[in-house]
């Protein structure tokens, strides 16, 4: 299909050409318009899941953020975590000046983040969304750290060159994606009951990290594909040894697929439900099965303000992982298309 | 040339001959490859793998029966399943069903058999109340003859080895050593010393009672009638041999309730051939019946039935999956195709922008994306709001759109449809443009070019695409369970039911096998016709 309509086009090619972008047009917004439309809506002064009459007429007093409010409860110590990540960010910012003699600011602004995060989810009794939302912060990034370590390990052994067995061995790697989660997550409800792992956070974080590795796989690998030889070839040429160069040589090179990959598998165990209703118990409830749980009993707004703001953190994310793929492939060289 | 012939195989710088010294890099470069996966492979095989292989053993699993009811199963064989079974077979059933009632673990067998057959859950509920009384009659007898029957003492002389009652005669502090039978009684009275085992370990374990301070349960008592009365012990000369003498001539005299005469007048279900055919039924310790419920068949003492018609759900909800998912997936291509089609013939720049588009939702978290759908769908939700303003639809009928099977196809084309565009665009990017240039200029009209040339370089792509969406579909839980209602939900959610609600373990496990068997032929499908290496993400 050309881009442009050409000046000699028939009447039939121009209701085609325009037909066809607008019903384009109609499928984009059936795509976005369920995700953006919950964001006016969580800002609700009314318990109500449409928009109020007041909202249609841009009135002040119809919005709030009072959903909002329900949603981050009132314990934690936000302001004291602020300070105290401030205060680390800046420590850590003037030793790099001394130490290296440059400036920057990229500590403090980390430190902050961070800071109102833990200050917030410490000191917590009970909250309905602020504990489960802890929980996920706890388990998500052990479950990450595991998948990724493992799962980069194999990836680089996966492409030697000579590997044995690789497609049974691929498909063993790959099957917790592939298989359903239902099925995944009976099983490891009536195993994980045998050894005693049910209801634990480890439990938990060993279900997650399973099922993320197979993300990890397929970005790592990915990224090895176009991995020039050579390279690593040249360095033990000029004496180093295998560890230096993976991690003087290899692992810079990588690292943009196995960030991204740690990022799919953090996503999986952020945003999974089934198997954590299943392997976990009431002291590992994380956001998305509050959210669940929220949806299926009595659905309150305070579920679209929650949502709003993991929408925020899904924009967040996407955009991470475009920009290392984007740098992963400049690296490699190959063209960004 | 000068290069001198070599005679022998080829040397490597170090003397030894090539070939080897080959073949020695190659099994390091190997055994370093397996090295580095290891660690993942067994995280893998322990984490995931050996829970789905547990889940496909419980679908087959059944020792329930035949570890509740050790000496009824036995005593079953041969059965003929046209009339009650004899004698015999209660009065093992008595034996059995006492050390089980006080183990506790009857009416975990009456649930399990429940599955099967409805009443027996209640029945057996009822039987574990009143199997105390069975062989009361006899106990009375026997005491009424010799007030020693009433004495524990003459029981565990007579039942115990010679080497257990050294060790606990005396005051003994709680159960005392693992009781054991002397092996005169053993050989004397077969049933009244199995039976009286029974007791007396069932005692020590769950009560932390010695059997030298316990009266045994009357169905022992009628043990020994039993025993007695075919003739078993005329030759007994072992310890309270006098006692044995006495009772002897006795219990021809003896009046009482048969076991099943016992059984029958607790309830009369136990003459209902049914309950036994059940029992005989899944007697073994594996069995077929799981995944028969899950196709709406039943095991009967007549071999394989269909379920009662009120029963038969599950083939219709497999077949409800099946074509939900279907729709969902041609859905899916009816929308992907033109985005995919639009995306690859546009500029990098715009195409680009426009890919985020896609990838937006396919990063924001399928809860949102079902809240969302939750409430835009309901019946006070935006879209029925929208519909009645335009006037389309009235006040007063406005739409159901949720807790149905529209639904269910809503909201999950619109959570998969990124997976349906993503392999396309892939596919479609790579179709060169100068063919269908080719074609046109060759005479084609804009429709001929597409349908012939065009068209058939993207069914990759379709394929790709269709088996992922088609996967991903028919496991799916979560969304169903929300906004299906009890129309549009799958059969996930029946698993999930079966797990958390009604308990029955082995079903979901049966239910998951093949629902799990239908994934890995989809999944060698794209193995075969996409490779499991090139799946892309993002």
């Amino acid at each position: 299909m050309d881009t442009k309509l050409p000046p000699y086009a028939t009447t039939g090619q121009r209701i085609w050409f325009y037909g066809f972008r607008v019903i384009c047009g109609l499928i984009f917004f059936f795509l976005i318009a369920p995700i953006i439309i919950i964001i006016p809506l969580s800002f609700n002064a009314e318990d109500f899941f449409t928009f109020t009459p007041g909202m249609l007429a841009l009135d002040p007093e119809a919005y709030s953020l009072h959903h909002y409010q329900d949603f981050f409860g009132e314990d934690g110590y936000p302001w004291r975590g602020l300070m105290i990540g401030l205060g680390i960010g800046a420590a850590i910012s003037v030793v790099l000046k001394v130490w290296k003699g440059s400036t920057n600011l990229f500590p403090i602004l980390i430190g902050a983040i961070l800071g109102v995060i833990i200050g917030k989810l410490t000191g917590l009794e009970g909250e309905e969304w602020m504990t489960p939302l802890r929980n996920s912060l706890m388990i998500a990034p052990v479950a990450t750290l595991l998948s990724v370590s493992f799962g980069t390990l194999a990836a680089i052994g996966l492409s030697q060159t000579h590997v044995p067995f690789k497609g049974a061995i691929m498909a063993i790697l790959i099957s917790p994606m592939i298989v359903p989660l239902i099925i995944s997550a009976a099983g490891m409800y009536f195993f994980y009951s045998r050894i005693g792992l049910q209801g634990t956070f480890w439990g938990v974080v060993l279900a997650h990290a399973a099922l993320g590795i197979p993300f990890v796989i397929i970005t790592v690998t990915a990224t090895l594909v176009g991995f020039d030889r050579s390279l690593t070839r040249a360095a033990a040429n000029l004496g180093a040894n295998p560890v230096t160069t993976f991690f003087r040589i290899q692992m810079p090179l990588i690292l943009p697929g196995v960030i991204s990959g740690g990022l799919f598998a953090f996503i999986t165990s952020f945003d999974e439900v089934v198997v954590v209703i299943f392997v976990g118990s009431a002291g590992q409830q994380t956001l998305p099965w509050q959210m669940f749980t929220g949806l299926r009993e009595q659905i309150s707004p305070v579920i679209l303000a929650a949502a709003t703001i993991l929408v925020a953190i899904s924009i967040v994310l996407l955009a991470t992982v475009e920009m290392l793929r984007r740098r992963s492939e400049r690296l490699r060289g190959i063209a960004p298309h | 040339m000068t290069d001198a012939i070599q005679d022998g195989p080829m040397l490597a710088a170090d003397g030894r001959p090539l070939k080897r010294s080959l073949a020695r890099a190659l099994r390091a470069q190997k055994m370093r490859a397996l090295m580095l996966i290891a660690p993942l492979l067994l995280f893998i095989l322990v984490t995931f793998i050996a829970p789905i292989v547990d889940m496909l053993f419980r679908s087959v699993e059944n020792q329930i029966v035949s570890e509740t009811l050790p000496r009824t199963v036995v005593a079953l064989e041969g059965w003929d399943p046209s009339a009650p079974p004899d004698d015999a077979v209660y009065a093992a059933l008595a034996y059995d069903f006492i050390a089980a009632a006080e183990r506790r673990e009857h009416t975990r067998l009456g649930s399990r058999l429940n599955y099967e057959t409805t009443g027996i859950s209640s029945l057996f509920r009822k039987t574990g109340r009143g199997v105390d009384d069975i062989g009361e009659d006899y106990a009375d007898q026997f005491i009424e003859l010799n007030e020693a029957w009433e004495d524990p003492a003459t029981w565990t002389a007579l039942m115990g080895s010679a080497d257990w009652n050294t060790a606990n005669s005396g005051d003994v502090d709680g159960a005392g050593t693992l009781f054991q039978l002397s092996v005169a009684a053993r050989e004397a009275f077969p049933e009244a010393s199995d039976a009286y085992r029974s007791f007396a370990r069932t005692i020590q374990a769950e009560d932390d009672d010695s059997p030298t301070a316990e009266e045994p349960w009357n169905p022992v008592y009628m043990a020994l009638y039993r025993d007695l009365s075919a003739g078993n012990g005329a030759s007994y000369d072992g310890p309270m041999a006098d006692l044995i003498a006495e009772a002897m001539p006795a219990v021809a005299s003896f009046e009482g309730m048969s076991p099943r005469e016992a059984f029958e007048d607790i309830d009369d279900d136990w003459l209902d051939l049914d309950v036994w055919g059940t029992i005989e039924a899944f007697s073994d310790p594996f069995t077929a019946g799981y995944f028969l419920s899950s196709v709406d068949l039943q095991l009967t003492p007549e071999g394989v039935t269909a379920q009662p018609e009120e029963q038969r759900i599950y083939l219709l909800l497999f077949w409800r999956t099946l074509f939900m998912s279907g729709v969902i997936t041609i859905s899916c291509i009816l929308l992907g195709y033109p985005i995919a089609f639009l995306l690859s013939n546009l500029p990098t720049r715009s195409s680009n922008l426009l890919l985020i588009l896609v990838l937006l939702p396919f990063w924001t978290s399928l809860l949102v994306r079902t809240s969302a759908w939750k409430v835009l769908l309901q019946q006070q939700g935006v879209i029925n709001d929208i519909l009645v303003w335009i006037g389309l639809v009235a006040d007063d009928s406005r739409l159901a759109l949720i807790n149905n099977q529209t639904g269910t196809i809503i909201a999950m084309t619109h959570i998969l449809l990124p997976f349906m565009i993503l392999p396309m665009f892939s596919v479609m990017k790579t179709i060169p443009p100068s063919y269908v240039r080719a074609a046109k200029s060759l005479g084609a009209t804009n429709f001929t070019a597409f349908r012939r040339v065009y068209f058939p370089q993207s069914i990759p792509g379709i394929g790709a695409g269709c088996i992922l969406v088609f996967i991903l579909a028919i496991g799916y839980y979560i969304t169903p369970e929300l906004v299906g209602g009890r129309t549009g939900t799958f059969i996930s959610n029946r698993i999930a039911y079966h797990i958390s609600s009604s308990l029955n373990w082995g079903l979901a496990a049966a239910l998951g096998s093949i629902l799990l068997a239908v994934v890995l032929v989809l999944y060698w499908l794209y193995d075969r016709i996409v490779g499991i290496d090139n799946v892309k993400l993002g």
